[in-house]
């Protein structure tokens, strides 16, 4: 894609996801991480993804992403068929994955190293303006293993925001932090996410979390991974993870979970 | 600076008490020289130029060598790392030869080259090639493999992905591959230079191996020692600044 078709046609973030099955051969034999899935992402919207780990969220984050291809069925985005990793559809892991040989400036500044059609006097202000966006301008400078694990993931953010990515693919950012600093998370997020009209698949398996921050929660189960119910969180923002309602949609949302979980995968 | 003033401490008393067992007559002044001696020896062959110009002979078979070691290791290491026929071949050469003591080159390197600098350079290629390969191939396998992920999602693909992920994320272990084999080319030329007189050039090796020759013995110490002060100099020029970097980026060792 050329610069110039960028800026007068932004492709829609719309994601589609149509019957798609995933299995891996392992030496264990074949595993069937997903099974005929299908879900839609409108465009600017926050959707969770919540499950007990195996049922295949990271699998689909991963296609979605376009690190891997579904066995059957499509991914697109913004109506077209994904086949690799694009800048506009950017990931965040559990793991920071920050580069340890850079600090943290050349860390954002590495996800905008290949981005065609900017000067490294730009590749620079871009990344201290999201530096300064996740509040981190004052550690520009700083070494990957002096930050804690709270600002790791702020840099990662910066680092998969820079690019200015259509998609953020976000695999349990949170779940390696503590509650303080997940919950100073949470407020930056939402206000972010709200600033830029970016389009956010969260993966999770945090029922609150989920509720805290989704538009929509979309229940997996596992052994195959499937989509088992969606809720749609009519919540005002920004909302605050303690609050009752948000206890009240979680407690709603656990109980289906517990339900399938103790009657088995075949209802 | 406390660290300097124990270190030179340390080291005038070393030498006095060389000086004071010398001073005692325990041992033939054949055998062990005086710190005088070796003094006196060491300030001539530096006013008449023949240290110099051995330590240089020395340090440029020594470096091309290794430079050449360097650049043809790591890709190698890297190929092997990624091409599993590479690992199954070259890997398994690399790991049997690495366990070769590396003067075990110097009779084959006088066959195969005869007395030339051809064989200088062919033994210390071989000391250092294979501990590259087999660090370089041990640091590409244990880069966590998000670090690709991320870097692919950035838009960095193939070359770029090795060059500005593989190759930082693997410095650790390509650093220490580095540390080492400096160490086995170093020993495996000193070994070269004591066994084998090259015409093109005397090397530190060849005035050790004179100095037992004519039974100086202050000449053979004192030249151990400027061997082992090219060695720590080596080690502060050529490695310490990669340690601090590794040390400052990763937090690890010191
Ligand atoms: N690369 C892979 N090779 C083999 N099996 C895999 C691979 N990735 C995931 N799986 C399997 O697929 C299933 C779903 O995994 P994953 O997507 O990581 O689940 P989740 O993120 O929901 O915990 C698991 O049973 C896992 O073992
Ligand atoms: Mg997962």
């Amino acid at each position: 894609m050329t610069p110039g078709s960028e800026i007068s046609a932004p492709p829609s973030a719309r994601l589609a996801i149509e019957q798609v099955s995933k299995s891996f051969e392992t030496s264990r034999g074949r595993v069937h991480a997903l099974d005929k899935v299908s879900l839609q992402v409108a465009e600017g919207e926050f959707v969770c993804l919540v499950g007990p780990s195996g049922c295949g969220k990271s699998t689909l984050l991963n296609m979605i992403a376009g690190l891997e291809q579904p066995t059957e069925g499509t991914v697109a985005a913004a109506g077209e068929p994904i086949r690799g990793p694009s800048r506009e559809r950017m990931m965040m892991f559990q793991e920071s994955a920050l580069f340890p040989w850079l600090d943290a400036l050349g860390n954002v500044m590495f996800s905008l190293k290949r981005k065609p059609g900017l000067t490294d006097q730009e590749r620079r202000e871009t990344a201290d303006y999201y530096l300064k966006l996740v509040g981190l301008e004052k550690f520009r400078r700083a070494n990957i293993h002096e930050l804690s694990g709270g600002m790791k993931q702020r840099v990662a953010l910066a680092r998969a925001l820079a690019p200015n990515p259509r998609v953020l693919l976000m695999d349990e950012p949170f779940a390696a932090l503590d509650a303080m600093t997940r919950e100073q998370l949470y407020g930056d997020l939402q206000r972010i996410w709200a600033q830029r009209h970016v389009t956010i698949v969260f993966v999770t398996h945090n029922v609150r979390e989920a509720v805290c921050l989704g538009d929509r929660v979309v229940l997996f189960s596992p052994h195959p991974g499937r989509i088992r119910e969606e809720f749609r969180v009519d919540l005002a923002r920004p909302r605050d993870i303690n609050s009752v309602e948000v206890a009240g949609y979680a407690t709603r949302i656990t109980r289906t979970l517990k339900d399938y979980l103790e009657h088995g995968a075949g209802i | 600076m406390k660290r300097l003033l124990s270190a030179f401490l340390f080291f005038a008393l070393l030498v006095a008490a060389w000086h004071w067992a010398f001073a005692a007559g325990i041992w033939s002044p054949v055998l062990v020289p005086s710190p005088e001696s070796v003094a006196r020896y060491l300030w001539e062959v530096l006013r008449d130029g023949t240290l110099w110009d051995c330590s240089v002979v020395t340090m440029k078979r020594l470096l091309a060598g290794y430079v050449i070691g360097l650049l043809a290791g790591v890709p190698l290491g890297f190929l092997t790392a990624r091409v599993q026929v590479l690992r199954d071949t070259l890997g398994v050469l690399a790991l049997g030869l690495q366990g070769l003591p590396s003067v075990c080159w110097v009779p084959l390197a006088l066959l195969w080259f005869g007395q030339t600098e051809g064989a200088m350079l062919f033994v210390v290629v071989m000391g250092t090639l294979w501990s590259v390969i087999l660090a370089t191939e041990t640091g590409v396998r244990n880069v966590n493999p998000l670090y690709v992920r991320a870097a692919n999602t950035m838009g960095s693909r193939g070359l770029h992905t090795w060059v500005f992920v593989m190759l930082p994320a693997s410095l650790p272990f390509i650093v220490s591959g580095m540390k080492q084999g400096w160490a086995f080319a170093w020993r495996s030329l000193m070994a070269a230079e004591i066994y084998v007189t090259i015409l093109t050039g005397f090397g530190l090796g060849h005035l050790l191996h004179y100095g037992r020759e004519l039974n100086a013995m202050e000449q053979v110490v004192a030249i151990m020692l400027m061997i082992v002060l090219i060695g720590l100099l080596a080690d502060k020029v050529l490695f310490s600044p990669w340690e601090k970097f590794l040390h400052r980026r990763w937090g690890t060792g010191k």
